[in-house]
C-alpha cells in the first residue's frame, strides 16, 4: 500500500474501518460500505487501488460469482496471493473493496456487474475480461441485452492490452468479442437459445446444427475454439482430453471451469494445477450447499433468471426427490415476474414439488398452465416436513428468496 | 366470426417472429390462451414463425411480442415485405400485439436511433420516443365497450403513442404510463394492442376471453383449479398495486 497516495491510503483506511464497523454490526460482509466510502473521499479510487496489479474481470448473466472463484482458486497455483470479491458485491464500491483489503496482492479476479463492465475496464487496465454468456434478467432495471453487447464491444475496441476470453456457443458474446484485439475462444456450451436466434451483426435469423451457429446472411459465425468442453472433460489447445472432476455439479459448472482454465492459462498456470485447485471448490457463497434440517437433506440451487433455471434443472436430483420452488420479486430479483413464463417447468412433472415466496401465487398460475402438480407450502420448514425422514429435498429459489431460505437454515456454509 | 374462421374444434394461433420479438415471457398469452381455448374443449394448434419463414394466413389469433429497438426495427421490415400480418387482419383475424409488438402495427413508431419507423399500418396509431423510461406496474380501466374488468400488467418501455380517429383506447390509466396521455394500448375492429408488456393475458384472463370470442364466439365460463389460481393471483395482484 506504501506506492498509494495518501488520500488513496485515507479512502482505503477509511473504508476498510467501516466494512469492519458493518460485519460487527451484523450487515453482512461489509466490502460494499467499505467501498461506498472509500470511493466518496477519492472517487479515483479503483484505478488508484488496481495499479500495477494483474487483474481479470468476470462477468456475464449467469455463472458470475462460481467463475469468479474457480480463477482464483486457478490462479492459487501461482503462490501468490489473489484478490477477490467472493462474495458477488460487483459494482465498482465492492470492487474497491475487494482490492483495498488485499493491498499487496499482485493478482485480482473481481466479478463485474455487466453495466460496468466498459467503465471498469477504462479504471482498471484489466489484463482479461471473461465473458461467460449473455441472457435476458431482470428487464426492469438491467440494460437490454443488444445494448449491453455493443456497449462491451465499443469498450474492447478501445482496450489494445486486454485480452477476451469469451465463450464462443453465444453468439451475443462471440459478436461483443470480436471486437477486441486479443481473443480466446472457449467451446463453453450454452443450452440457453432463446436469446440467440438472430444474428448480432445483421439482426438474421441464425443457423444451428451440431457444428455451431452461421448466419447465411452476413456470414458471422462460430469461431474456431482453442478450448472445448465436450460433456465431463475437457479438450485443451494441444487436442489432451482431461476429466473435470469437478466437486460442483452441473453442466453449467463444468462451462464456468472451462472458462476458468483458459483465464489461468493467459498467466501460465499450468492446467493440471489449476484443476486441481478448482476441485477444492464445494460450495460457493452457499449455493450447492447441502444442510440437514430436522432429519432431511436439504440443497440450496440458486436460479435468478430463465437460462439459470434451465440450468438448475440440470443439477435436480433424479425423481421422486422432491424440489421446493421460491419466487419473489424485490428490487435485487428484479420487480417483473414475466421471466417465469419464459421457463418450461414441465421437467418437474415427475415429481413432488412445492411452491413458496412471496410470488408463489406468480409460480402457481404458471405451474398450472403447464400441467404441474404442486402444493402450495408457507416457506422451507413446512416444505422439509412434508418429506420422508432421512430423505433429500431439492431447493431453486431466486436471489431474495435464497437469502431468506438460507438464514432460515442457518448459513451453515 | 372471421370469413376464414373453421369453427371451435380447430383454434389456430399464430406467435408471429418470437425469434425476433419474445424479450421477456412472452410465451404465456400464447400458452394462456391454448389453456383457456383447451379448457372448453377447443382443440388448438398453435404455430410459432421466425422471422426467416412466411406468416400463414390461415391464423385466427396472432401474437407479437416484445423486444429491443434494432429487432423491432427489423421485424417490421420483414412483416412489411411479407404481408401475411396484414393481410391476415384484413380478412378478420385476431391480433393481439404487446409492447414493441403493438407500436409496430401502427403507422409509425421510433427507431433505434430515435428515427421516425414505418409501420405495418393495421392499427391507427402513431409511436415515438418518450423522455424516460416507465417501468412497473401499470392499472387501467377498459373501455366500457368491451365488457372487460380492470387490467393489471406490467410495464417496462419508452414509448409514446398518439391514437388517431381509426382506433379507440383500449384503457384509462389509473397507475402507471401507458400511451402516455392518460390512456392506455388501443383497438379497432380485431386488432389490439397494449403497452402491458410479456405475459399480458395472464393476469388479465377477461381480455385473453375476449380475444378467444372474437375469434370463435361466446365461451362458457371457466371454474376449476386453473381458473382459481388465476383468480387469487389476479387478486393479489390488484390489492398490491394502489391506484395513484
Amino acid at each position: 500500500m506504501g506506492k498509494l497516495p495518501m488520500r488513496a491510503r485515507v479512502a482505503t483506511t477509511l473504508g476498510g474501518a467501516a466494512g469492519r464497523m458493518s460485519r460487527l454490526a451484523g450487515r453482512g460482509d461489509g466490502s460494499v460500505i467499505g467501498g461506498v466510502i472509500g470511493l466518496r473521499v477519492e472517487p479515483g479510487l479503483l484505478s488508484l487501488l488496481a495499479a500495477d496489479r494483474q487483474i481479470v474481470l468476470v462477468t456475464g448473466t449467469n455463472g458470475k460469482t462460481t467463475t469468479t472463484r474457480l480463477i482464483s482458486s486457478a490462479l492459487s497455483a501461482l503462490g501468490e496471493e489473489v484478490a477477490s470479491n467472493a462474495f458477488g458485491a460487483n459494482m465498482e464500491a465492492g470492487l474497491a473493496a475487494a482490492l483495498g483489503q488485499s493491498p499487496e496482492a499482485p493478482y485480482a479476479v473481481l466479478e463485474t456487474d455487466e453495466k460496468y463492465i466498459p467503465a471498469v475496464l477504462r479504471a482498471t487496465n484489466a489484463r482479461v475480461v471473461a465473458l461467460l454468456n449473455l441472457s435476458r434478467d431482470q428487464m426492469d432495471r438491467a440494460a437490454e441485452i443488444w445494448l449491453l453487447a455493443r456497449r462491451w464491444r465499443e469498450a474492447f475496441e478501445a482496450a489494445p492490452d486486454c485480452r477476451v476470453v469469451a465463450n464462443v456457443d453465444d453468439p451475443l458474446i462471440a459478436w461483443a468479442a470480436s471486437g477486441a484485439h486479443q481473443v480466446t475462444w472457449v467451446a463453453a456450451g450454452q443450452r440457453w437459445h432463446e436469446d440467440s436466434w438472430c444474428c448480432p451483426r445483421c439482426g438474421s435469423h441464425l443457423r444451428r446444427d451440431d457444428l455451431g451457429w452461421r448466419c447465411h446472411e452476413c456470414e458471422f459465425s462460430r469461431p474456431s475454439a482453442r478450448w472445448v468442453l465436450d460433456g465431463s472433460s475437457v479438450i485443451d489447445s494441444a487436442g489432451r482430453v482431461t476429466e473435470l472432476g469437478l466437486a460442483l455439479p452441473g453442466r453449467a459448472n463444468r462451462s464456468n471451469a472451462v472458462m476458468a482454465l483458459a483465464v489461468a492459462e493467459v498467466f501460465g498456470v499450468d492446467p493440471a494445477a489449476a484443476l486441481q485447485k478448482m476441485r477444492s471448490v464445494t460450495s460457493v457463497a452457499g449455493r450447492y450447499t447441502q444442510v440437514e434440517r430436522d432429519g432431511r437433506q436439504v440443497r440450496l440451487l440458486l436460479a435468478k433468471n430463465p437460462a439459470g433455471w434451465l440450468e438448475a434443472f440440470d443439477v435436480l436430483e433424479p425423481a421422486p426427490v422432491p424440489v421446493l420452488l421460491s419466487v419473489n420479486a424485490q428490487v435485487p430479483d428484479g420487480r417483473d415476474t414475466s421471466w417465469l413464463w419464459d421457463v418450461d417447468y414441465r421437467v418437474v412433472r415427475d415429481r413432488p414439488v412445492f411452491v413458496s415466496g412471496e410470488r408463489g401465487l406468480d409460480l402457481a398460475v404458471r405451474l398450472e398452465a403447464d400441467g404441474v402438480p404442486f402444493q402450495m407450502v408457507s416457506g422451507i420448514d413446512d416444505a422439509v416436513s412434508r418429506v420422508s425422514p432421512g430423505g433429500t429435498l431439492d431447493v431453486i429459489a431466486n436471489y431474495t428468496a435464497f437469502q431468506q431460505i438460507r438464514t432460515a437454515v442457518g448459513r451453515a456454509a | 366470426m372471421g370469413a376464414h374462421a373453421r369453427g371451435p374444434a380447430n383454434l389456430r394461433l399464430v406467435w408471429v417472429y418470437p425469434d425476433l420479438l419474445s424479450t421477456y415471457g412472452d410465451r404465456g398469452n400464447l400458452l394462456v390462451l391454448e389453456r383457456r381455448a383447451r379448457l372448453r374443449g377447443i382443440g388448438v394448434e398453435a404455430v410459432s414463425v421466425n422471422s426467416d419463414q412466411p406468416v400463414p394466413r390461415y391464423g385466427d389469433i396472432y401474437l407479437l411480442g416484445g423486444g429491443e429497438d434494432l429487432p423491432q426495427v427489423l421485424a417490421a421490415r420483414r412483416l412489411r415485405a411479407d404481408g401475411g400480418l396484414a393481410a391476415a387482419a384484413a380478412q378478420g383475424s385476431v391480433v393481439f400485439a404487446v409492447c414493441a409488438g403493438y407500436q409496430l402495427i401502427g403507422t409509425e413508431f421510433g427507431g433505434d436511433e430515435g428515427q421516425p419507423v414505418a409501420g405495418l399500418e393495421m392499427l391507427d396509431i402513431r409511436s415515438g420516443r418518450g423522455e424516460r423510461r416507465g417501468v412497473g406496474e401499470i392499472l387501467a380501466d377498459v373501455d366500457p365497450a368491451l365488457g372487460v374488468p380492470r387490467l393489471s400488467g406490467f410495464e417496462n418501455h419508452q414509448g409514446v403513442t398518439q391514437i388517431g380517429p381509426g382506433a379507440r383506447p383500449l384503457a384509462r390509466v389509473l397507475t402507471g404510463v401507458g400511451n402516455g396521455d392518460g390512456t392506455e394500448g388501443a383497438y379497432a375492429d380485431r386488432v389490439l394492442g397494449t403497452y402491458m408488456h410479456g405475459p399480458a393475458l395472464v393476469r388479465n384472463p377477461a381480455l385473453a376471453d375476449l380475444l378467444l370470442t372474437w375469434a370463435v364466439g361466446e365461451l362458457p365460463p371457466l371454474d376449476g383449479e386453473y381458473e382459481a389460481w388465476t383468480t387469487r393471483f389476479r387478486e393479489q395482484r390488484l390489492a398490491a398495486v394502489p391506484v395513484s
